[in-house]
């Protein structure tokens, strides 16, 4: 029993591979997926392919594609720039202006198109069903068999690989390049890996492609761009890209960045609990706060509405009195007058009876007036 | 009712009937095609377009527009606005017929639309932002239908369902815009997985954010918009209520709508100070960007303003119209012209008129419902024999 330190370190990236994954494309975390260990890829170098469409052929073979609309030796198709369709899984495209600076590149060059195989998948991570996967020997696979038909993995994925079979009423499905997973479990190569006459294709373990794409790109520096498109390309490819020229001419972008996808959406998604956590307690918060302002205004009007009620009556009260106190002064006046006038009237004969009477008369009339 | 019922009877041949009954023949028709031939016989949707108007359209500004429902209970019911009470049920009534319309429209747009209960029952793609909205949406949907549920059961004299359904009111509420938050601002996260494709102005991480704030400007424009074209219609169904607060709907949704705007506005420039994206504002796309920026943002911001310090209801109603288009223009933008800008020309997308017609005729049939309940539910009026809740 030897465990070598290479077999270790691969147990332990398994481990750490399959904790932060888990069955699911990566989630947000701050460690680098690198691939699964083992897993298989495939190397292109556009230096080797002719153009041929042998690889158009044995895709289409294997996977018991329809035949196509012009025979696989028509090498006129490549005149025209094509991508993967539903009834074609890889594709050939002729690239003309391959003019660049240190490189010597005599005629056109070829790229071939077909699914990258994501370390992590945009289409896995976009997917609401989890059809595709990630499958530990590196292909990324579909399940028809789930699938809703959404095609947002179309929209997600940045090498416009899914397609769709638009012409389907009742059974549509997703359709790409999945490494030919069913016969790589067999241990037989990829369709078109076993048919490419030139080697311009190698499949192989990942770590043993990018040891041997360096090691074509030192042995000649000026053959190749110092570059594997697929290293680290949306957090690597499983697919691997050797170019004699930019690979931005060969149809390949250069600005996808190095994040793979699923870190794009982790943010938007990791606020979900937060929302559904706080908002409820900062609405019923924002309820209650409006609630007790309602209260207060409530409480306010009433006692404005009692103050100025109180204020009224007070005032009306004085009032009364005031007028009351008028009324008691002319009373007050006509009752002297009425005296005047008596006494006078008399002359003096009885002045005491007089005084009697008169007092009666004014404490009857303001009761009248009162009520 | 019966005199209602009769005069209906006997002008049915009305421009509106003539004109959506022949609508509604077409799309029936283009939805047997769809059925039966596939996508590819009604859209030109491609391996390099896989969405069109039915997502850009349909869904997005559907979502968007719909979201008067919860931006209208969230004022009266937890803000205590209760001025404007009045604006609460035909903003969730417009809500759930947007959102049940958005998901007829999806039935169209899937591949297999009886597979859309799968992310839910079968397998969940919980770290697809897509199931997110898809869960949302769906728990979203049977919210507004609870809410919205009270004026049928008036219609239909359900006493005791009613006021079992009301009690719950804040409950709803407060779940509403907690599904609001979350489905609007993920409608914009679906494009966060896309940046190599969408054209830097519009691509930011913030895109959640925009479409969670453009969401409360366009229920609140819509608010105002559906409460002018209601006035014009079914001014015969309104109460003293309703007639009377119309005019304060209007201006206290404007001054809302005006400062969100604002807040919208500068989020936005970060926005493009965030990517550094200055330098791209002379581009064609630059001066698209700038057209929805000045034209359908900052424009409708000031036009707002003026319209509640001037008391100008005229002014803040086409304000509203102009604003609803604007958010129309934004999801398109994002959904549509400013995605797969890197394309040429001839691999970009443009709808086909069948998918056109699918749109209108979705549209066709929320105006009829619309119509239909409105005349016969408590929607416009508060029912006599309840309590306002």
């Amino acid at each position: 029993m030897s465990i070598t330190r290479r077999k270790f370190l691969g147990w332990l990236g398994a481990a750490t591979a399959g904790t932060t994954l888990g069955k699911t494309a990566g989630a947000a975390s701050n460690k680098h997926f690198s691939g699964y260990a083992k897993s298989m890829g495939v190397l292109f170098d556009n230096t080797r392919c002719i153009g041929c469409r042998k690889c158009e052929e044995g895709c289409n073979t294997v996977n018991q594609l329809p035949a196509p609309d012009r025979p696989f030796d028509d090498l006129s198709v490549l005149d025209t720039q094509r991508r993967t369709t539903a009834k074609e899984y890889t594709i050939v495209n002729r690239y003309d202006d391959t003019d660049a600076g240190h490189v010597k590149v005599l005629g056109p060059l070829f790229r071939k198109v077909q699914c990258n195989h994501c370390l992590e998948p945009a289409c896995a991570s976009a997917c609401f069903v989890r059809a595709f996967t990630k499958t530990p020997k590196g292909a990324v696979i579909y399940d028809a068999s789930v699938c809703v038909g959404c095609r947002y993995c179309m929209i997600a994925c940045p090498f416009e690989i899914p397609t769709y079979e638009y012409d389907k009423a009742l059974e549509p499905r997703i359709m790409k390049c999945t490494m030919c997973y069913p016969r790589i479990v067999k241990g037989l190569l990829p369709g078109c890996v076993q048919a490419c006459p030139t080697e311009a294709l190698t499949f192989g373990r990942r770590e043993n492609l990018l040891k041997d794409a360096r090691e074509r790109i030192l042995k000649f520096p000026d053959r190749y761009v110092d570059h594997i498109y697929g290293e680290n390309e949306m957090g690597g490819t499983s697919w691997l890209y050797l170019s004699a020229v930019p690979f931005k001419k060969i149809g390949l972008r250069e600005d996808l960045g190095v994040t793979p996808a699923p870190k794009l959406t982790s943010g938007a998604l990791s606020a979900v609990p937060i929302v559904v956590g706080l908002w409820p307690v900062l609405l019923t918060g924002i309820y209650a706060m409006s609630k007790r302002k309602e209260k207060i205004a409530n409480e306010e009007t009433a006692r404005a509405v009692a103050d100025a009620v109180e204020q009224t009556n007070a005032a009306a009260a004085a009032k009364h009195a005031k007028e009351m106190e008028q009324v008691q002064k002319l009373k007050q006046k006509e009752i002297e007058n009425a005296v005047k006038k008596a006494l006078e009237a008399a002359a003096r004969p009885k002045p005491e009876e007089a005084s009697d009477t008169q007092p009666e008369e004014a404490d009857q009339k303001p009761s009248e007036e009162d009520s | 009712m019966s005199d209602e019922a009769a005069t209906t009877r006997k002008s049915f041949l009305t421009p509106f009937n003539v004109v959506a009954g022949i609508i509604v023949i077409l799309g029936l028709i283009v939805t047997v095609l769809r059925f039966t031939g596939g996508l590819g016989s009604v859209t030109n949707l491609s391996d390099y377009n896989p969405w069109g108007i039915w997502i850009g359209f349909d869904l997005l500004v559907g979502v968007a527009l719909a979201a008067g429902g919860f931006v209208t209970s969230a004022a009266v019911y937890i803000f205590g606005m209760k001025k404007y009470h009045s604006a609460v049920r035909p903003a969730i009534l417009t809500g759930f017929l947007g959102y049940a319309l958005v998901v007829v429209a999806l039935n169209y747009d899937v591949g297999r639309p009886w597979r859309l209960p799968y992310p839910f029952i079968v397998q969940q793609g919980t770290t697809s932002l897509l199931f997110e909205v898809a869960a949302c949406v769906a728990l979203y949907l049977t919210v507004l239908f609870i809410e919205f549920s009270p004026a049928a059961m008036e219609w239909l004299g359900l006493k005791r369902a009613r006021s079992l359904v009301v009690r719950l009111t804040l409950l709803l509420t407060i779940f509403g815009v907690v599904l609001s938050t979350l489905h609007q601002s993920s409608l914009g996260a679906l494009f966060l997985i896309a940046p190599a494709k969408l054209h830097p102005l519009w691509y930011s991480p913030y895109l959640p954010v925009f479409f969670f704030v453009s969401a409360i400007i366009a229920g609140l424009s819509m608010v105002i918009f559906e409460s002018t074209l209601s006035h014009r219609y079914f001014v015969h169904k309104m109460d003293e209520a309703h007639l009377k607060e119309k005019d304060t709907v209007a201006l206290g949704f404007g001054k809302a709508a005006s400062l969100v705007l604002a807040g919208y506005f500068i989020t936005k420039v970060i926005g493009i100070s965030e990517g550094n994206n200055w330098h791209l504002l002379g581009t064609p796309y630059g001066l698209w960007f700038l057209v929805e920026l000045l034209g359908f943002v900052a424009l409708p911001c000031f036009l707002y303003a003026v319209g509640v310090r001037d008391k100008n209801i005229k002014l803040i109603r086409w304000t509203a119209a102009w604003t609803v288009l604007g958010i129309m223009v934004n999801r398109l933008n994002i959904s549509l012209v400013a995605f797969n800008w890197h394309l040429p020309s001839s691999e970009r997308y443009f709808p086909h008129w069948m998918e056109i017609v699918i749109s209108v005729f979705l549209v066709t049939v929320g105006l009829i419902a619309f119509r239909f309940i409105v005349t016969r539910m408590p929607i416009l009026y508060s029912h006599p024999d309840y309590e306002d809740h």
